[in-house]
């Protein structure tokens, strides 16, 4: 009933808005959860959750093994990259970084020339921070591609019967596509600036584009002007929650601490979070 | 003309915020914002004249022609990103755009020849050139091939040719493909980091990253008294790493007033301005002292 | 000899190209025949891995020689498989390269880059 077995994406389009704080805070307050974090570039929240009995997966992805011995260079390969990742010069040379493993080479090859070899790209750890499974994603630096591990995180927690949080990662590209595709209801975290509502209307673009039930929550809000807030009632997007600027919830986070495990204010503020989004996921 | 970048690792650390600051201070007459993803430099700048908007076209994408489709399913079966997809009641397939990566491994396996490669319109390349030179881009929503389009930014700003001495780089969040295509070939990298928990975890990635590059780096640390403890910490990995630090910026709820009101912060008067200019003082300081030593 | 040098335009007064990976045209000087040959950069559209591409294209022509302003890590290891010599070009023409590759003015290229990563 509810949320169990629902997914649950948190986006934003600007970094720094709040996505992480919202995320590990709902999915301590569930307690009960999986929380996914799928900005494998930063990754952020396993630094609040402190997971505990930590395994590790490789990521990796294929790219070509050559057979110097069966390679006549005939340069189909090479010709037929699109990537131009394949240069031939006394022997064929394979750019492994820059190799979007496409399996192309082996098809065109008409020796059998190249197979494939694993290349790490990455890995995930898996650890639990009392009731909440934490899943993280690391991207290797250096490494263009991070959508293999964010397809081994959300494979992890596919058919779980419990409540998946899947932090997203910041802006609307595919690594943000990818970390939504399967997600059952979105929240998307804005703050009062015209550079949040300007970030805020990307990723609206992205969920309408996905057809995903989605509701907002304006962060770090201040008297005044709030053109996040303009940008929802102009667009008709549902507020969830207006959390209000705090300087002692700066500090609380600041030190990787939980938020709801320090303040009953917040708890409760999150468990009306949570309410509204149990009834929204329902419908 | 040498290049300036501005990097955080953490999103919303203040890169945008200084970068404009940095760019009013220094009369720039060349500015560039590589976030390409997610561009916001322009909401602070003020820009008269009209923009030259190029589109800008990544890999070509696959596209099945309906007529000669047979729906042997060949193309589904062998691509690796699982970019086309099945329609079950219609016995129809077709490519997703946002999935493919142009490859053509469909187009080579089709047995109909039912698969052609068409030109894809990836992003816009945005070119202000009359009195200032300001380039930026938007990329489309969903797309790779960001670190090209980076590369093409930074390339519309030489290409202008004006003998000017340096440019302003308002560079992207993260470590991926457009920061490290930002990274090469600038003079000099302004971190901007912020005291939290995670902020310094991602502050220590960007510097391996950056660290790749052989790139001096100078830092500075903004919101410093959110946390003064970790504000020290963030000192101590300077003098660890050989990082140049040029000075801390308090937290300001004045900066969202500026921002809002499409200023940078050294329009309206507060600490934090107060504080950039020193700042900025340090690091124009070391950033052109370098560009003598050539 | 075979020299190759990235150029501007497709023509002897052109300037040397300021990129290598997606420099317009090629020159491909025959020092015997004297003759200049230009062929397109086809490289230059490329979305990623243009280094690699141009890199291919001099192997192709069977240059011994190339003088080039600067070049990233993958096009160099191509051309150092290919065992070709690599000189850094200076700003200006074409002729005046070639001129001061003759009198052996021109250094060796020492400094590679690390490239633009895949764009």
């Amino acid at each position: 009933m509810g949320i169990k077995g629902k997914k649950i994406a948190v986006l934003s389009g600007k970094g720094g808005t709040g996505k992480t704080l919202v995320s590990v805070n709902l999915a301590t307050l569930i307690s009960e959860a999986n929380y996914v974090d799928c900005d494998i570039e930063e990754p952020n929240g396993y630094l609040f959750l402190k997971p505990k009995n930590i395994k590790t997966e490789k990521v990796t992805r294929e790219v070509p093994l050559i057979n110097h011995d069966k390679c006549t260079g005939c340069k189909k390969c090479v010709e037929f990259c699109k990537f131009n990742a394949l240069a031939y010069t006394s022997k064929l040379i394979v750019f492994e970084n820059i190799c979007h493993s496409c399996g192309g080479c082996m098809l065109v090859c008409p020796e059998g020339a190249l197979s494939t070899k694993e290349r790490e790209i990455g890995r995930i750890e898996i650890g639990k921070s009392s009731g909440v499974n934490t899943y993280t994603g690391f991207l290797k630096i250096g490494e263009p591609s991070g959508t293999p591990i964010i397809e081994k995180l959300l494979d992890r927690v596919s058919t779980s019967p419990l409540t998946s949080i899947i932090d997203a990662p910041p802006g609307s590209a595919c690594t943000t596509m990818d970390s939504i595709k399967d997600a059952d209801y979105c929240i998307l975290v804005a703050e009062p600036t015209i550079f949040g509502a300007h970030n805020l209307e990307m990723v609206y673009d992205l969920v309408e584009l996905f057809e995903k039930p989605f509701g907002v929550v304006l962060n770090k809000t201040l008297d005044g002007e709030n053109p996040s807030k303009d940008l929802c009632v102009e667009k008709d997007m549902k507020i969830l929650l207006e959390i209000p600027f705090d300087e002692e919830l700066g500090r609380i986070n600041s030190k990787g601490h939980i938020l709801i495990n320090e303040s009953k204010k917040y708890k409760e503020m999150f468990g009306v979070l949570l309410n509204k989004i149990t009834k929204e996921v329902g419908r | 003309m040498k290049e300036l970048l501005i990097l955080s690792g953490k999103g919303g650390t203040g890169k945008t915020t200084i970068a404009g600051a940095f760019i009013k201070l220094a009369q720039a007459q060349a500015f560039a914002d590589c976030d390409v993803d997610a561009p916001n430099l322009h909401l602070s700048m003020e820009l008269k004249d009209e923009a030259k908007v190029k589109d800008f076209h990544g890999m070509d994408k696959a596209y099945i022609n309906q007529d000669k489709c047979i729906s042997c399913g060949i193309c589904k079966e062998n691509c690796k990103f699982k970019a086309i997809n099945y329609d079950g009641d219609k016995n129809k397939y077709t490519i997703n755009p946002y999935g493919c990566e142009g490859c053509s491994v469909c187009q080579f396996l089709c047995p109909e020849d039912a698969i052609s490669m068409e030109k894809d319109v990836a992003g816009q390349l945005i070119l202000y050139d009359k009195e200032q030179i300001f380039s930026t881009a938007k990329l489309k929503m969903g797309s790779g091939n960001s670190g090209l389009l980076v590369s093409e930014v930074k390339k519309q700003v030489k290409s202008t040719n004006r003998g000017i001495e340096f440019s302003i780089i308002d560079g992207s969040p993260g470590i991926g493909c457009p920061v490290i295509a930002s990274i090469t070939g600038v003079d000099m990298i302004l971190l901007v980091a912020e005291p939290t928990i995670s902020g310094i975890s991602d502050l220590m990635r960007i510097i391996d990253t950056a660290n790749h590059f052989k790139v001096p780096m100078v830092l500075t640390i903004n919101k410093y008294d959110i946390n003064e403890d970790l504000s020290k910490k963030i000192e101590a990995i300077c003098r660890e790493k050989e990082i140049d630090f040029v000075g801390k910026i308090p937290y300001d709820k004045k900066a969202v007033e500026a921002v809002n009101k499409r200023l940078t912060i050294v329009d309206i008067d507060c600490q934090a301005g107060k504080s950039i200019k020193k700042v900025f003082d340090k690091t124009m300081n070391l950033f052109l002292k370098n560009k003598e030593n050539e | 000899m075979i020299i190759a040098i990235p150029v501007e335009k497709d023509a002897k007064e052109s300037l040397v190209s300021e990129h290598f990976g997606r420099s317009n045209y090629f020159l491909i000087y025959n020092t015997e025949e004297q003759e200049y040959k230009f062929i397109e950069n086809s490289a230059a559209k490329s979305s990623g891995g243009a280094g690699i591409k141009a890199a291919q294209i001099v192997v192709d022509e069977n240059a011994e020689v190339l003088v080039s302003p600067q070049l990233g890590q993958n096009a160099a290891d191509v051309i150092n498989e290919a065992k070709i010599k690599i000189y850094k070009a200076q700003v200006g023409t074409i002729k005046e390269n070639l001129q001061a590759l003759e009198e052996e003015k021109l250094k060796l290229l020492s400094e590679v880059h690390e490239g633009y990563h895949g764009n």
